[in-house]
């Protein structure tokens, strides 16, 4: 099938997760496809997120946190989560984007910019290129381009939203992580998101949280249902919408709870 | 209406109705008054110094207090320029502020941003505790304890000088600038921070380059009280930075700053009504008028450069 011929680009092995002493991911084993979409759906709590954020090695930020199993990337088969890993090197090579729209308090470029100025570039010329490739690539440049040097804050929060996903595009990231990236958004903002993540895998790997079913249906080539920190069920998306293989996703697609 | 409410409720309902809204007046009433309270008192000092001022400048001309280089009110031969006094407070305010705003900001930072929980909640309070020391008590630990010490480094460093007492006044500020602007860094929101680090960013370029700038009209705050407090202090300068008035921009000399004039003369026994005692309102008003300034100038930087996140 066509799971068969497709590249892993990031593969969980046994992924488990701690708050403290609360287990939230309970063994979890899935492959992320290269240049697909995959969309990580559930109920609220049931770990989804918590998952999404280990591949950025979001819960060092906290103490407390513990993770068990690795995670995979792909080509050079590095554990993301191994102990000699540094999670700066990690979140170089994974960008994200989270539920609310977070621009940084500096102006439209700057904010796109700073991924370039993290790592230390330095060409004037190197950084304004990029800055309106990853723009254009979020199908952002025609709506600013004449107000780079105004405060992010001026934009919608459509607008905001696809500046964070150019701010992530700038630094070429392998994988983009997507938290419930239109949750915050309107329909017509959404709709102009989804319809970027469908260009955007021609080139980026794409993992995606969702509240939203129909969204996972739309924007998804393969979907996780996940419950109470398990993978419940993993498969091509036309194929787990329509014909689930378990109960408990079916029950939960079909509107029956969650 | 309230016929048909009555017929709902009856006549007890309506009754403690109407005490409900007597109490809830009552205490309107109350809490306007507490408000007035500061205001009355603001422009009551205001009217007192300007009252008194008035009668100052009656004898002694304005050009005079603006531009004579001499500041000898009780001499025969009297002369009022408070550029002297002026320059002792913004010598000792300079020194001062050098040592607290890098220092409370980096303190701040620290806190705020690199502290693990339980040393943060552990340091603030001891922090805290710097701005409740007496001034007199900072007064004479710059004159006993600091002074002596740069005089060994400085073996001509007079006894009274601007330098320890600013050293000193420095270090008094520090909790008024770092807790101020610690309050204002912890309130920039994690998802500002999440979003640094997922680009790659180290905590030190999340720190300085995402929550300083989202925080700055805190921190802005933060300085113009560090400002204040240091143009207002008065028992440390009274104390260590000597009185007798010496128009100065050197900190190694001893100085009178305009707050430790008006000690001196408020101590002395100088009669009611003389120009010399017309001479404190004079001077507490420009003192008054520069704290103003300073406020005034930090709201328009607040406005100016205020981050909505």
């Amino acid at each position: 099938m066509m799971e068969q011929l497709l590249a892993t680009k990031a593969e969980a092995r046994s992924l488990s997760f701690y708050y403290g002493d609360f287990q939230a991911l309970k063994g979890i084993s899935m492959p992320v496809h290269e240049r697909q979409v995959t969309a990580l759906i559930g109920p609220s709590g049931c770990g989804k997120s918590t998952f999404l954020r280990c591949f950025n090695r979001m819960h060092d930020l906290y103490p407390g946190n513990r993770y068990d199993g690795q995670i995979i990337l792909q080509p050079d088969n590095t554990d993301l989560l191994a102990r000699s890993i540094d999670p700066i090197d990690v979140r170089m090579r994974i960008g994200m984007v989270f539920q609310k729209p977070n621009p940084f308090p500096k102006t439209v470029f700057e904010n796109v910019a700073y991924g370039l100025r993290v790592r230390g570039e330095r060409s004037r010329r190197a950084v304004e290129e990029k800055v309106e490739q990853a723009l254009h690539d979020a199908a952002l440049w025609d709506e600013v381009k004449e107000r780079l040097h105004q405060p992010a804050y001026n934009l919608s929060g459509g607008q905001q939203q696809r500046l964070c996903i150019a701010r992530a595009l700038a630094t070429d990231p392998e994988l983009l992580l997507f938290d419930e990236p239109t949750s915050a958004l309107d329909p017509i903002a959404t709709a102009s998101i989804e319809e970027l993540m469908h260009d955007l895998k021609k080139r980026v790997t794409i993992l995606i949280v969702t509240h939203n079913m129909q969204q996972a249906a739309r924007v998804s080539d393969f979907t996780a249902y996940m419950y109470l920190g398990e993978l419940v069920e993993f498969g091509v998306t036309d194929e787990l919408f329509i014909k689930p293989q378990k109960k408990q996703t079916e029950d939960y697609i079909t509107g029956r709870f969650g | 209406m309230a016929k048909a409410t009555a017929a709902l409720h009856g006549t007890a309902y309506l009754a403690s109705r109407r005490a409900r809204h007597i109490r809830e007046r009552l205490i309107e009433v109350l809490l306007f008054f507490a408000a007035l309270i500061s205001v009355v008192t603001t422009v009551a000092i205001v009217y007192v110094l300007v009252k008194e001022s008035v009668v100052f400048f009656e004898q002694v001309p304005l050009r005079d207090f603006l531009t004579d280089r001499q500041w000898t009110p009780l001499f025969d031969d009297a002369h009022f320029g408070i550029v002297v006094l002026l320059s002792g407070t913004l010598t000792s305010s300079f020194v001062a502020l050098a040592v607290a705003i890098p220092l409370g900001t980096i303190i701040a930072i620290y806190l705020s941003e690199f502290a693990p929980y339980r040393l943060r909640e552990m340091v603030k309070p001891v922090l805290e505790m710097l701005g409740g020391v007496p001034t007199i008590v900072y007064g004479y630990f710059a004159l006993l304890f600091v002074t002596p010490l740069l005089q060994k480094v400085m073996p001509g460093l007079p006894g009274f000088n601007l330098l320890s007492a600013g050293l000193v006044m420095g270090i008094m500020i520090i909790p008024y600038v770092s807790s101020i602007s610690e309050d204002a860094m912890r309130a920039v929101p994690m998802a500002l921070r999440e979003g640094s680090y997922a680009m790659g960013a180290t905590r030190f370029q999340t720190a300085t380059r995402v929550v300083v700038p989202a925080a700055f009209s805190g921190i802005a705050s933060a300085y113009i009280l560090g400002i204040s407090r240091a143009v207002g202090e008065t028992m440390i300068l009274a104390v260590a930075g000597g009185m007798q008035p010496n128009l100065t921009f050197n900190p190694l000399e001893p100085a009178a700053t305009i707050t430790a004039y008006i000690v001196q003369v408020a101590l002395g026994d100088l009669p009611h009504g003389s120009v010399g005692y017309q001479t404190i309102f004079a001077a507490g008003l420009t003192l008054m008028l520069f704290t103003l300034a300073c406020n005034l100038a930090g709201h328009v930087l607040r406005k100016r450069f205020r981050e909505a996140y």
